[in-house]
């Protein structure tokens, strides 16, 4: 398997990102109904499912260099975002063997781990890194341990401390993420994090959620979607830059709306780490604009009746309210109102050209 | 990564006393053990013809260290047949399928000290934990129990640490751990492993002394499923009937009928076995299912819990 990378792209800016049709074909489509509600959507995190997408624990793909650097810059600009209370440290340690070992099982050709003993040597082919250190020792690493792989690693990663029955967000590396700040979070427990969620707290969501994943096991991850919107193809949709990204939602015209509206979808993995038995938590985000998904035929019906059906507080937590109406009908271009089968596989292996 | 089962060649067998023997594995392919953490333990499949178990023991190696794996087994005088056919039936060389470690009683990452309470093979999980401690440099004290004729084979396993730190009693006098309990800085956490009247004992009086009870920390995997009366399973979807004996548990019976039923730890604190009851009631056991759950009796931890009916319907 061989990656096109494209370095250049941006997010930010002149917001150059774009998918590749192979991108689209791969994206993690999270809509199996033609409605969607909370649930606790949690499944095993194994090889298989309707998109490449879930084939590894930890998926590589086109974006992958151009998504590091802009983590770089990110933190160039706030440091904020990378940060890991001082009882996590064998948890930095578990995140950074984890990664290494899956990308150099997953990717031989990009990555290549060597080991004798503590001595480890670690090789990162695309961002041209190699590294040798003595694992378990910090002071050999350029930078401390999770965030010398995380800067290495596509997507959002928190680490979930479990004690007093309960898991308490004491560390992560946050800069693609969808208007929550892991410097206002970090050291509460799950009920306090997830406080702003509507609705599925009355439904016990959390509850449930909770006592799984207290009982999660090494060895056995799994992985959930979840989802929201985001206007331009901009990965750091923080609160801490609010003032940049807000009034884009104010841009979006019956013109521009398919180009403009991305589908944020967060492939969500939850792995139980050994050595600490804190919880390595996952949160990559894959954009596509809903012109692309559109050429999906079964995805483009698919999205218009979601949006239109959509219970208004959800909505109105996503920050979807202003723009929602002209991206439904968009999007109700491409539905004649047939009856979908369930699932999200595209069902069509190539796109037809853009409009 | 997913794929939870391990091969392990046997590459040590050595008794310690005449009811312990410790157990070195390593990985059958020859590469790297799984990684574990400080209290994690490893489930052995052991089987012979048609017999079978699958028990839990603590991880006594060095977490940090991948080479191998260690364990310590005791015999049980009443041997449901684990213990017994791992002391007289596996030898070096043997390869021995295993689960991936899994952690009930980890170490509290925001302790400044550990304070652990031990009675005999109890110890075992505390051995993996003060290696982690001397390695990090945090502050801890042993107080093992044992018996005076076992004094020695404990001692060896802690005598390359501190005097000072350790302190075994081969007496029920509890006026040592009194001292120790009172004098703790704040932030230290407790942790005790052993048998059921010791830990209780020793909980208790942490409590009494006024130790909020968020710092006390118990192994439980180790408390098997103690007999009952009789009872029928009936497992709905298998189209089987399964006579529990009075010292068989529900799981164990299940097992041997040839039944895949999910289990772990199979002490009723992970909540792994969880099915759900068609019908008949069941007698609780575990330290999962909330006082809710439990008043449905439409689930059952099927590892420690039982009947209170003659007749129990499972979902299996």
């Amino acid at each position: 398997m061989t990656i096109q990378f494209k370095p250049e792209e941006t997010f930010r800016d002149d917001f150059s990102y774009a998918n590749s049709d192979a991108a689209v074909l791969r994206f993690p489509f999270p809509f199996p109904e033609d409605t969607y509600m909370y649930s606790v959507n949690i499944e095993p995190h194994v090889p298989g499912g309707p998109s490449p997408a879930y084939d590894n624990p930890f998926d590589v793909d086109e974006h992958y260099v151009a998504e590091c650097a802009e983590r770089a810059r990110v933190l160039e600009q706030d440091p904020s975002r990378c940060k890991i209370l001082p009882h996590m440290m064998a948890a930095q340690w578990d995140t950074l063997e984890l990664i290494m070992e899956s990308f150099a099982t997953s990717y031989p050709e990009l990555f290549s781990l060597t080991r004798e003993g503590t001595r480890w040597t670690w090789e990162n082919r695309p961002l041209g890194i190699r590294d040798s250190f003595t694992f378990g020792d910090a002071s050999t690493l350029p930078l401390p341990p999770f965030e010398y792989i995380t800067r290495q690693a596509q997507g959002d990663f928190t680490l979930q401390d479990q004690r007093e029955d309960n898991l308490f967000i004491d560390g992560g590396m946050v800069t693609t993420q969808a208007d929550w700040s892991l410097d206002f979070d970090v050291g509460m427990t799950f009920h306090q994090w997830h406080g702003p969620v509507p609705l599925a707290h009355q439904k016990g969501v959390f509850d449930r959620a909770l006592k799984f994943l207290l009982r999660l096991q090494f060895g056995q991850p799994v992985r959930r979607l979840n989802w929201t919107m985001t206007i331009n193809p901009r990965l750091d949709t923080s609160p801490e830059n609010y003032p940049q990204w807000g009034p884009d939602r104010t841009t979006v015209t019956a013109e521009n709306v398919g180009r403009k509206v991305h589908l944020r979808v967060e492939l969500q993995s939850l792995f139980r780490l050994p050595r600490s038995n804190a919880i390595l938590f996952g949160i990559r985000c894959y954009l596509c604009s809903i012109e692309d998904l559109a050429r999906v035929e079964i995805w483009g019906k698919r999205l218009h009746r979601v949006l239109r059906d959509l219970h208004p507080d959800i909505a109105d937590y996503k920050g979807l309210t202003r723009y929602r109406e002209l991206a439904v009908a968009y999007l109700s271009a491409f539905d004649d109102g047939a009856a979908l089968p369930t699932g999200t596989a595209p069902r069509q292996s190539i796109l037809p050209a853009k409009g | 990564m997913t794929g939870s089962a391990l091969a392990l060649r046997v590459v040590a067998a050595v008794p310690l006393s005449p009811t312990l023997k410790a157990f070195t594995f390593e990985a059958a392919d020859g590469g790297l053990v799984p990684p574990s953490g400080p209290g994690a333990h490893v489930r052995l499949f052991l089987r012979r013809g048609a017999w079978s178990r699958k028990n839990a023991y603590s991880l006594v190696s060095n977490p940090e260290d991948r080479s191998h794996l260690s364990v310590i087994v005791r015999r049980v005088a009443q041997s449901k047949g684990g213990s017994a056919f791992l002391h007289e039936e596996v030898s070096e060389g043997d390869v021995i399928e295993a689960g991936l470690p899994a952690n009930l009683f980890p170490v509290v990452r925001t302790a400044r000290r550990h304070l652990m309470v031990s009675g005999g093979i109890g110890l075992t999980p505390f051995l993996a934990y003060i290696a982690a401690f001397e390695a990090e440099g945090t502050p801890w004290e042993l107080h093992h129990f044992c018996r005076a004729d076992e004094r020695g084979a404990f001692a060896a396993l802690l005598a390359r640490y501190p005097a000072s730190r350790v302190h075994i009693h081969c007496d029920a006098d509890l006026a040592g751990l009194a001292q120790a309990l009172a004098c703790q800085p704040l932030g230290t956490h407790f942790y005790t492993c052993g048998p059921a009247l010791l830990m209780e004992a020793a909980k208790d009086l942490a409590l009494a002394t006024g130790w909020p009870p968020v710092r006390l920390h118990a192994e439980s995997f180790g408390a098997a499923a103690e007999g009952g009366e009789a009872f029928v399973a009936v497992l709905q979807r298998s189209g089987i009937e399964v006579m529990v004996g009075p010292e068989t548990s529900l799981l164990d019976a299940i097992e041997a009928a040839g039944v895949e039923a999910p289990c772990l730890c199979r002490g009723g604190a992970c909540g792994q076995c969880v099915t759900s009851v068609q019908d008949g009631i069941p007698e609780h056991r575990d330290h999962f299912l909330d006082a809710e759950e439990r008043a449905s009796n439409r689930l059952i931890m099927t590892c420690v819990s039982r009947a209170q009916t003659p007749r129990l319907v499972l979902d299996l």
